[in-house]
């Protein structure tokens, strides 16, 4: 079987699950639980978080702790195009109003992403994660300082620090916005999901996509060939945070009320999880994981208390099981004999992909 | 006389955020990696010592060995479990075990102290507040305390490291590993008790904060050790008085910053510091050049 082959196979099995999955759930949503059918639009927003941070971890092999911020600006950015369009020009027409939200807020988080990425790019491994945390952070607070207000006829008003706008307020500093019109669709979400895997299994597939990977297999080595490092790296990274822009104007226009604090740290390591849960690199791998380790916690409510430290364990046994020598050699020896190759030769397969490997 | 009582609390809390980032710095220094769950070790630390004169009826100085102690114990035991198996990995995989560490400490801290906020007793540390000017400036005793602690801490660690043998031994693997270990050095061993060190340091971190403000949560390390991370990459990562010099500037730049500027947007502004500094010193104030080579 050629590359060219699997990589065809293995797109088509990822599309076609996601597809069979839409239309199973489209045919028996009246069958559904409530609990389950509320997560359908939260789960399409977490698929698309997963596979756009897997672009920058698995691809780009950057560690980017700071993918809940995109997300969040995304969020309120949709939130407030969509209250300005209703309540300042009075456009009822929802759809409308959400696809302009979801294109509105991917836009807005792509120009950030781009801003943030010119320092964040410079720099490299722990340094690189580190600041995009920080940026994550700054967003939140920043975010948290932020009042706006729209007055009928379409004016809008903006505040930092000062709470005292005139017209109806959209974003409330910290209690973040409320009374939002739940515009969001199960269909919308769908197409978000295929517009991101269609984005990203694309770019892996093309020239830029091969010259990403090269950065992040080596540097220095991509860098002597020619490859313009930063260049590349800043297409995987404003890709990923307008796709996670996207998802977030879905997600807030999901809820009646949000508030910046949803989008802390915390969720930007969800995310992660998700990624490394599929395999770094794997984004059949990342639909997967999101899709079940935001329906299982449901499922687990019980265990609520243990979700969190059930994560932890998961992601430091991940890591151990794919990264020791000893681990790696038995992986790859069981997969050796399944695929009646020799066991050796395809350890050495495995570590020459080497997984998302990072900058070393 | 604001601006000094502002600038004695700056310093306090810079001497704080220098105790950590000596953790974060040596750590990173001779082990390579940004040990993300020692934060986490200031807040375990900082329950123990609650533990120990709560329902032990401990006296202070018995529950500030006990914390060390058992920190020590904690720190060697994460090391020798999760990090030191990915020896050979690549700096993402240690990243994100180190990021599941400190998920597991605050998640297991949440299991056996609940998520409640706790209040730190003030018995730790009882001196009298000073009055200067007639009045016009207090310090509290705490503050006195971490001041003079984080300058003894950093006078014997600067002393160790220089003059003993395991502190060369330190030196010697954070400079060359390979060449270290063909010399005879125990490389693990000494990894294993930078853990030690920088645990134990947690520990009276974990307790001085919890002093100057007395909440304790399982989240209360995550805050302040990312921002001691920033220090030392301020001060220059695996550097022992840039940590110093650092974590000072840092904790002055937050209180002056929340005072002056915005009180909202005291982490933002901490934060922005870290990034301006990384853009335009990327080794830190400190910090030595890396060439990267082929």
């Amino acid at each position: 079987m050629n590359a060219k082959r699997k990589k065809l196979i293995y797109n088509s099995v990822t599309f076609g699950l996601v597809i069979l999955t839409y239309v199973l759930c489209s045919v028996f949503y009246k069958d559904m639980s409530r609990a389950l059918r509320g997560q359908l639009i939260p789960i399409c927003c977490w698929i698309v978080m997963a596979v756009s941070l897997n672009l920058v971890v698995g691809i780009s092999g950057e560690l980017s702790l700071g993918h809940a911020g995109f997300m969040s600006i995304g969020a309120f950015t949709g939130i407030i195009l969509s209250g300005w369009m209703q309540k300042g020009f009075l456009i009822e027409d929802e759809t409308l109003r959400l696809v302009l939200a979801i294109v509105g807020g991917g836009l807005l988080a792509g120009i950030f992403g781009f801003l943030i990425g010119i320092p964040v790019l410079r720099l490299r491994g722990d340094y690189l994660a580190i600041v995009t945390l920080a940026f994550g952070e700054i967003i939140r607070n920043v975010l948290n300082c932020v009042y706006i207000s729209v007055e009928e006829g379409g004016g809008l008003h903006f505040g930092f620090i000062q709470p005292n706008l005139p017209g109806t307020l959209l974003l409330n500093g910290p209690n973040g916005a409320v009374s939002v019109a739940k515009i969001s669709t199960f269909l919308c979400g769908f197409i978000l999901v295929m517009l991101a895997l269609i984005v990203v299994l694309n770019l892996m597939n093309s020239r830029t996509g091969r010259a990403i990977m090269a950065t992040r297999d080596n540097r220095i080595a991509a860098e002597s060939v020619g490859i313009n490092v930063t260049k590349y790296k800043m297409t995987a990274f404003v890709t990923a945070a307008a796709l996670a822009g996207m998802a977030g104007a879905l997600f807030g226009l999901n809820y009646s009320t949000l508030i910046p604090g949803k989008f802390k740290f915390d969720q930007s390591i969800n995310v992660l999880v998700f990624v490394v849960m599929g395999g770094i690199g794997n984004t059949l791998g990342s639909v997967i994981s999101a899709t079940v380790l935001t329906i299982l916690p449901e499922m687990l409510r019980d265990f609520a208390d243990y979700r969190m430290l059930l994560y932890a364990v998961l992601l430091i046994l991940m890591m151990l099981l794919t990264n020791t020598p000893v681990t790696r050699a038995f992986f790859g020896n069981i997969r050796g004999m399944l695929t009646r190759r020799g066991p050796q030769e395809h350890v050495e397969a495995n570590r020459g992909t080497g997984k998302g490997g990072g900058a070393k | 006389m604001i601006f000094l009582s502002n600038l004695v609390n700056g310093l306090s809390l810079g001497s704080i955020y220098a105790i950590i980032a000596l953790g974060y710095t040596m750590v990173y220094g001779i082990a390579k990696m940004l040990n993300f769950a020692h934060g986490d070790v200031i807040m375990v630390g900082a329950y123990i010592a609650f533990c120990a004169l709560q329902y032990w009826g401990m006296p202070p100085i018995l529950a500030l060995l006990a914390a060390m102690g058992l920190c020590t114990v904690l720190g060697i035991t994460i090391e020798g479990l999760a990090y030191r198996p990915l020896r050979q990995a690549t700096s993402l995989a240690v990243l994100i075990t180190a990021i599941g560490m400190s998920y597991l400490l605050q998640n297991l801290a949440q299991l056996i102290w609940g998520a409640n906020p706790k209040s730190f007793p003030p018995v730790m540390i009882q001196l009298p507040t000073l009055s200067l000017f007639g009045d016009r400036l207090k310090i509290s005793g705490v503050t006195i305390v971490t001041i003079l602690a984080n300058i003894v801490i950093m006078i014997l660690l600067t002393a160790f490291i220089s003059r003993t043998k395991m502190g060369k031994a330190m030196r010697c693997v954070s400079e060359d590993r390979g060449a270290a270990e063909l010399m005879g050095i125990n490389v693990n061993r000494t990894i294993s008790f930078t853990f030690a060190v920088g645990s134990a340091l947690a520990a009276v971190a974990g307790i001085l904060l919890c002093s100057a403000y007395p909440i304790l949560m399982p989240t209360t390390g995550s805050m302040p050790g990312i921002k001691a991370f920033t220090a030392a990459v301020f001060g220059g990562i695996g550097s022992i008085p840039g940590a110093m010099i650092g974590g000072i500037l840092l904790g002055v730049i937050e209180i002056l910053g929340k005072a002056y500027i915005s009180t909202e947007l005291g982490d933002a502004i901490v934060f922005a510091v870290l990034i301006i500094v990384l853009l335009f010193r990327p080794t830190g104030l400190l910090g030595k050049p890396i060439r990267e080579k082929v």
